[in-house]
């Protein structure tokens, strides 16, 4: 299996310092110093530290590491965005750091493209002109660019948003635009920095299985960054940790889950029940239908008809959270037969924001409602359906 | 006590009028041929301006500032408005000179784009040229404008053309700094993307950087005609026609009437362009807005 040619991207020793007095400090991580001392005496920051890898042709490679691990900057490394201090990466067995300015430009436009964090969409072009920017700048004709840009929209399925401009867009289909604009230039690698951490949980699990089959269709090769490690073992045919510039494992999600190398990665792989570490804030949705009980029944009943939905929240004055009213009930109140005082369902379930998912898990199953999320002053902040929680586990 | 140590000592002297003096004096006799062809091409393209807007009916001018005003706000009540206004201009007798204050704002105007706009790019590539350019524009901004009257008029001569070169410095340092500020804070992460793409330098400016920045540039270029406009009454003292001079008039003779009236008309400009420049940025930021 692991046959050279099989290898598409090698990187042999990399570093990266950032700082002024950069060759004292690189004498002294060779002779063990540790980041935090380089940092103090020096100022320099290491950001990467001896970093090795190699990346199979068509495989997912997945760097994982918190913030400041330096799983950033050496994806940022691999096109040349930053400048390796020292070490060496291969593309195809070719030194990139050797290439002159118009074979770097090349490399850019042909064999490697990037999707970003927070999308790096650039909002005074529309959908289209987005994916087209890479033909763009790579000298296509723009009949050309066009017919291929739409057909990757469609592939990422916006079809039909081509001509919308940016700020029309939700966060999910911002970065549908950016991993278009990505797979437009039809390249070998695609380098994702941590590409769906913008968006909320929901939409990520769609967009990681969206990744997965495209990846399936046009098997490219992925190095993803992630800080989530159940991304990092649902993506990765190999995964790499990465603590503090350096890589403490590397392996197969399986092998790592099943052999940690140490305390660290353990307490990373134990972190992978999502209901543990979901609270209910990262899951809550704005209520779709809130009436203010001096509305009255007649308004109530025409705003769970705008909404399509069957029962709304009731909230006092202060947006305090007073109960459900039911559409039956709303009608009966319309009719005269009850109060709305009366018609309004107290007995509810409620929660906070920082419940953890997995606490709700048993209540929410046998939830009549959605359950209501409030504040310390009783403030209906927003809603949690039986649905938002399961689906958070899957 | 001594002296000293109350008042300021008389024998510390610092004279840089002198100098000064001098280096302009140097620069009447030695660049005498240089000013006069500047003097010369200004005068043309003053001229040619004036000469454009000269041509364009009241009714036209009028009919334009609706539309637009329209385009831009679609309120039918604020296009009335400002057609309105510029009507008024007209009915109070000053239609003429208003149009010679209008090619004098133009003219500036167009120069210091002109200049300060590839200046403002220069300075956002490089931090070195930003911390030598900075106290240069803050000087030039700070300065009381009535200062650069009088090495223009002496090099230039009195008259409309050495205002345009006066309101032009005067002016630019806001077109310049927007300019580089406008580009310096365009998103890391969209001009990554664009380098990561394989953009050449200049395509990632001309691609990226310049449209993404392009609703800070044109603020620039709004506070620019704003300090235009508050320049056409302190070029009156050289000898510049238009509304500055009716209210330069009106100050000799102690006419409030007339000097208000040309005040107002100043005002009234001021208003109708700066709101529809003011309405080109809001187009276009609606567009940058994440």
């Amino acid at each position: 299996m692991n046959n050279k040619n099989n290898i598409i991207l090698e990187v042999k020793n990399l570093s990266k310092l950032f700082g002024k007095n950069k060759v004292p400090a690189f004498e002294m991580i060779k002779n063990g110093s540790d980041k935090r001392e380089v940092a103090k005496k020096l100022g320099v920051t290491v950001a990467v530290n001896d970093v090795s890898f190699q990346v199979e042709r068509g495989k997912i490679f997945v760097l994982i590491g918190l913030s400041g691990s330096g799983k950033s900057t050496v994806v940022r490394c691999l096109n040349l965005l930053q400048k390796p201090t020292s070490g060496d990466i291969l593309f195809e067995g070719k030194s990139i750091l050797s290439f002159d300015k118009k074979e770097l430009l090349e490399y850019r436009r042909y064999k490697v493209s990037m999707v970003f964090q927070s999308f790096g969409l650039m909002s005074h072009r529309n959908v289209l002109e987005n994916v087209a920017y890479g033909l763009e700048v790579r000298g296509t004709k723009k009949a050309e660019r066009g017919n291929r840009a739409r057909e990757i929209i469609k592939l990422v399925g916006l079809e039909g948003w081509e001509d919308k401009s940016i700020s029309q867009l939700s966060g999910g289909m911002r970065q549908r635009v950016g991993i278009a604009r990505a797979l437009a230039n039809d390249p070998e690698i695609l380098l994702m920095d941590e590409p769906f951490s913008a968006l909320d949980p929901l939409v990520r699990s769609d967009m990681q299985f969206e990744l997965l089959s495209l990846q399936k269709k046009l098997n490219k090769t992925v190095v993803f960054i992630t800080h989530d490690i159940n991304e990092a073992f649902k993506l990765g045919d190999m995964v790499a940790i990465m603590k503090d510039g350096k890589i403490i494992q590397m392996d197969t999600p399986e092998n790592m889950a099943a052999n940690p190398a140490n305390e660290y990665v353990e307490n990373f792989i134990n972190s992978v029940d999502k209901g543990q570490i979901y609270s209910v804030k990262h899951i809550m949705q704005t209520p779709s239908c809130m009436i203010r009980i001096k509305d009255g029944a007649n308004n109530a009943l025409k705003q769970m008809r705008d909404n399509s939905v069957s029962s709304a929240y009731v909230v006092g004055e202060n947006l305090e959270l007073i109960g459900i009213l039911t559409i039956d009930d709303a009608m009966r109140v319309r009719t005269g037969e009850i109060s709305i005082q009366d018609a309004i369902i107290r007995d509810i379930l409620t929660t906070n924001e920082d419940t953890l998912v997995s606490d709700l898990l048993s209540v929410a199953a046998s939830a009549k409602y959605p359950i209501a999320v409030v504040d310390e002053d009783n403030c209906l902040k927003g809603i949690v359906s039986k649905a938002a929680v399961l689906s958070s586990l899957v | 006590m001594p002296d000293w140590l109350i008042a300021f000592p008389s024998s510390i002297k610092l004279n840089i009028s002198d100098p000064i003096d001098r280096f302009i004096d140097y620069l009447i006799t030695e660049w005498d041929a240089f000013f006069n062809s500047i003097t010369n091409g200004l005068r043309v393209f003053l001229n040619s301006i004036g000469y454009v807007i000269e041509m364009i009916p009241w009714w036209l001018l009028i009919a334009i500032v609706f539309v637009l005003t329209w385009r831009m706000s679609k309120k039918i009540g604020k296009a009335i408005l400002y057609s309105l206004l510029i009507f008024s201009i007209g009915a109070m007798g000053l239609w003429e000179l208003m149009n010679t204050t209008l090619s004098i704002i133009i003219a500036s105007v167009i120069i210091s784009i002109i200049i300060g706009f590839p200046t403002g790019v220069l300075v956002s590539s490089s931090d070195r040229l930003d911390s030598i350019v900075r106290p240069i524009l803050d000087t030039m901004q700070t300065m009381p404008s009535f200062v650069y009257l009088i090495p223009a008029a002496m090099l230039l001569g009195l008259g409309n053309v050495p205002a345009v070169l006066a309101t032009t410095i005067y002016a630019v340092p806001p077109l310049i700094r927007l300019t580089s500020h406008g580009i310096r804070q365009v998103d890391r992460e969209v001009i990554e993307a664009a380098t990561a793409f394989g953009s050449t330098k200049w395509q990632s400016l001309i691609k990226v950087k310049i449209p993404q920045a392009m609703p800070t540039i044109m603020t620039g270029v709004n506070q620019t005609i704003m300090m235009a406009i508050s320049m056409v009454v302190t070029g009156s003292m050289i000898g510049v026609t238009g509304l500055g001079q009716e209210v330069l008039i009106s100050i000799n003779r102690l006419q409030a009437g007339r000097g208000f009236t040309a005040g107002i008309a100043i005002v009234i400009m001021a208003i109708v362009i700066d709101r529809l420049t003011q309405g080109i940025i809001k187009k276009g930021e609606a567009f940058i807005d994440e």
